[in-house]
């Protein structure tokens, strides 16, 4: 740990050696280099990490070293509070900027696509495959009993949500529902960009709630389930079940499978919390949430791509096999981006 | 003199995490504190829903004449945008600091972990964030919506979670907030540093007008020699007049007439550590008065 910057200790310092402190004749000696790596550093704040030619990008680590040696031997010899502190704090910003977060934009979002982001859905497949289970069993539950009985659909779906969809409606105004162009294309900005906000939000309380040992992400998931079985049940007692499933798939292939992704993070950080093995609770909790919050980010761009398509896509298009067609493809292309097995078997990252 | 000085707050010690650099070296970071941490969620907030406000009064006012549909719908997105992804932007930048937070003078960082010290990653900042949702946002969206019609028992939960979520950092020794414990970060201190100037060089020239003996520099150990530094840069007449006259009192020191009390504690400053220091080199770290080493 002896990398001395400043190699030339001058003659000038060494005159009044016998009067002055080692202490105080180590920082005279010394201070030149922090302040250069401070000046570098602010910089590097001020004017981005381009600011730095590459004399300096060579000397940064150069003087970080010094300065980190330098801290050692001031713990060790030096009584001057001032000069510990300014070299703990000094010493900490650089180590941040050295070893922080360094890879540009560009490439980040690259490795994103390519490798993290099915790497962190394929090792959250047990919970994510728990998460679909409690959806599917929850949307059957539902379906089979309001096919017995329609009352049962109040008790699932939320009267709000339902609107003129309800067991009281005709069987005419139903099969409106799910057919009516608006005769006004331009309204369905808005009603996109709401849906987005609205399922982002959703999605990320699915994930959020696995804090409390996933229970509540459980039932959200049920929960879930019961609404969309709700309706499977009520439009299939009219024999609309197939328009209604072509009104439901075009964008709830990917939205459902982004909320049974988000619900599989959850239940991940649930389960982490709850059984952390050899590890601490803590350290346990921070080891999923980081698996779990790198999926997240790809469910909440999946949910801006569901959005979109039910905005648009789903007001524009009403021919039933073109809305299957386009639901099951959407579905089969993003069942294959993430769990497609990688040739490529680069370590995950983090 | 322990009593009179302890007014000059120093960092707690129970702040302090240690934190390993690959060079092996233990940087000490010191944790945030709740003030500051609540300050700069508040100027956070402070300055979401003022930027909200101008983008309501540019998309909506401004797109009536042009496109009210499509300002309508940029303005929605733009506000989901800036209330998740302004904390996202900020904290995955070089400075791991919301404005807010480069304010008070404190960051994000990533904690120690079973795998060891991680780097701070953008996966990380967003499961923090995301908790946020549910720990700020939540509560406030829900007695917003329901302020007309809110029945009591709802209400009470509602208080509830968000007393929970809220109170959290107060009752975990790192100060976690829910979000920084799933995403394994905590919140530090990133204080700009300062090079106070060297007390023992100052007086050089003085320095001779004072000549202590062995038995009188021997008075004291490290701890109160790091007072006495608080003292002399803290540089309050009534407190310097005090300690130097306790310091006389205790190694027998005759006051002279044109003696000044901050020029005597600034030459027993300097003879003091000179003493400790040469004997800290040789291994004997002599902690406080007690310590008879």
């Amino acid at each position: 740990m002896t990398d001395f910057v400043s190699e030339s200790i001058d003659s000038s310092s060494l005159a009044f050696e016998d009067q002055s402190l080692k202490s105080e004749r180590f920082r005279e000696i010394r201070k030149k280099d922090w302040a250069e790596l401070e000046a570098l550093l602010n910089r590097m704040d001020k004017k981005g990490i381009r600011s730095l030619n590459a004399e300096d990008v060579l000397r940064l680590p150069k003087l970080y070293r010094a300065a980190l040696s330098a801290l050692s031997v001031a713990r060790a010899t030096s009584l001057d509070q001032s000069v510990i502190a300014y070299l703990e704090s000094l010493c900490t910003r650089a180590y941040y900027r050295l070893y922080g977060t360094q890879s540009g934009l560009g490439k980040r979002i690259w490795a994103f696509l390519s490798r993290d982001w099915p790497q962190a859905a394929q090792r959250l497949w047990k919970d994510t495959a728990l998460s679909a289970l409690l959806v599917f069993l929850s949307t059957l539950a539902a379906y089979l009993m309001v096919q017995s009985n329609p009352e049962w659909f109040y008790s699932f779906v939320d009267a709000g949500l339902a609107g003129d969809r309800t067991p009281a409606a005709s069987t005419e105004a139903l099969r409106s529902t799910l057919y009516d162009r608006p005769d006004d294309a331009g309204g369905l900005g808005i009603f996109a960009s709401y849906l987005f906000s609205h399922n982002s939000r959703v999605a990320i309380f699915a994930f959020a709630l696995g804090f409390a040992f996933g229970i509540p992400t459980i039932f959200f998931m049920l929960s879930t389930g019961f609404m969309l079985g709700g309706f499977i049940g009520l439009f299939a007692s009219r024999e609309l079940g197939f328009e209604l499933g072509g009104w439901l798939i075009i964008h709830g292939s990917t939205e459902m499978l982004a909320i049974i992704l988000a619900g599989g993070a959850g239940l991940h950080i649930g389960r982490a919390i709850a059984f952390p093995g050899q590890l601490s609770r803590t350290q346990s909790a921070a080891l999923a949430g980081r698996t779990s919050g790198l999926l997240m980010v790809g469910v909440v761009i999946m949910l801006l791509f569901a959005g979109l398509l039910e905005g648009y896509a789903r007001q524009l298009i009403t021919e039933n096999f073109l809305r299957y067609g386009i639901g099951l493809t959407l579905l089969g292309l993003w069942l294959v981006y993430l769990y497609l097995p990688r040739r490529d078997g680069t370590r995950f990252n983090e | 003199m322990n009593e009179t000085l302890h007014h000059n707050k120093q960092i707690n010690a129970t702040d302090r995490r240690s934190l390993i650099t690959p060079e092996g070296i233990d940087l000490k970071i010191q944790l945030a504190d709740i003030g500051a941490r609540i300050g700069a969620i508040v100027i956070d907030l402070i300055i979401i829903h003022a930027v909200l406000f101008l983008g309501a009064i540019i998309f909506i006012f401004g797109g009536i004449t042009v496109n009210f549909e499509l300002a309508l719908s940029l303005f929605i997105v733009f506000s989901l945008f800036m209330r998740s992804f302004y904390f996202l932007a900020f904290e995955m930048g070089a400075k791991a600091a919301t404005p807010g937070k480069r304010l008070m003078k404190i960051r994000v960082a990533a904690r120690n972990t079973a795998m060891g010290q991680a780097r701070l990653s953008a996966n990380a900042i967003f499961a923090r964030n995301a908790l946020r949702e549910i720990e700020i946002f939540f509560p406030l969206s829900f007695f917003a919506s329901n302020s007309g019609s809110v029945d009591g028992m709802i209400g009470l939960l509602g208080l509830i979670w968000s007393g929970i979520f809220l109170l959290f950092p107060l009752f975990n020794k790192d100060r976690l907030r829910a979000g920084d414990l799933i995403a394994g970060t905590w919140v530090v201190r990133a204080p700009k540093p300062i090079l106070g100037r060297d007390l023992a060089t100052h007086n050089n020239q003085s320095a001779g007008l004072f000549s202590f003996s062995g038995e009188q520099v021997e008075a004291y150990g490290i701890h109160e020699l790091h007072v006495l530094e608080t003292v002399l840069r803290t540089n309050k007449p009534a407190t310097l007049k005090e300690v130097a006259d306790r310091i006389r009192h205790k190694i027998v020191w005759e006051k002279t007439a044109e003696e000044r009390d901050k020029e005597f504690l600034e030459a027993y400053y300097r003879a003091l550590r000179k003493r400790l220091e040469s004997r800290l080199i040789m291994g004997i770290r002599r902690k406080n008065k007690f310590d008879t080493r």
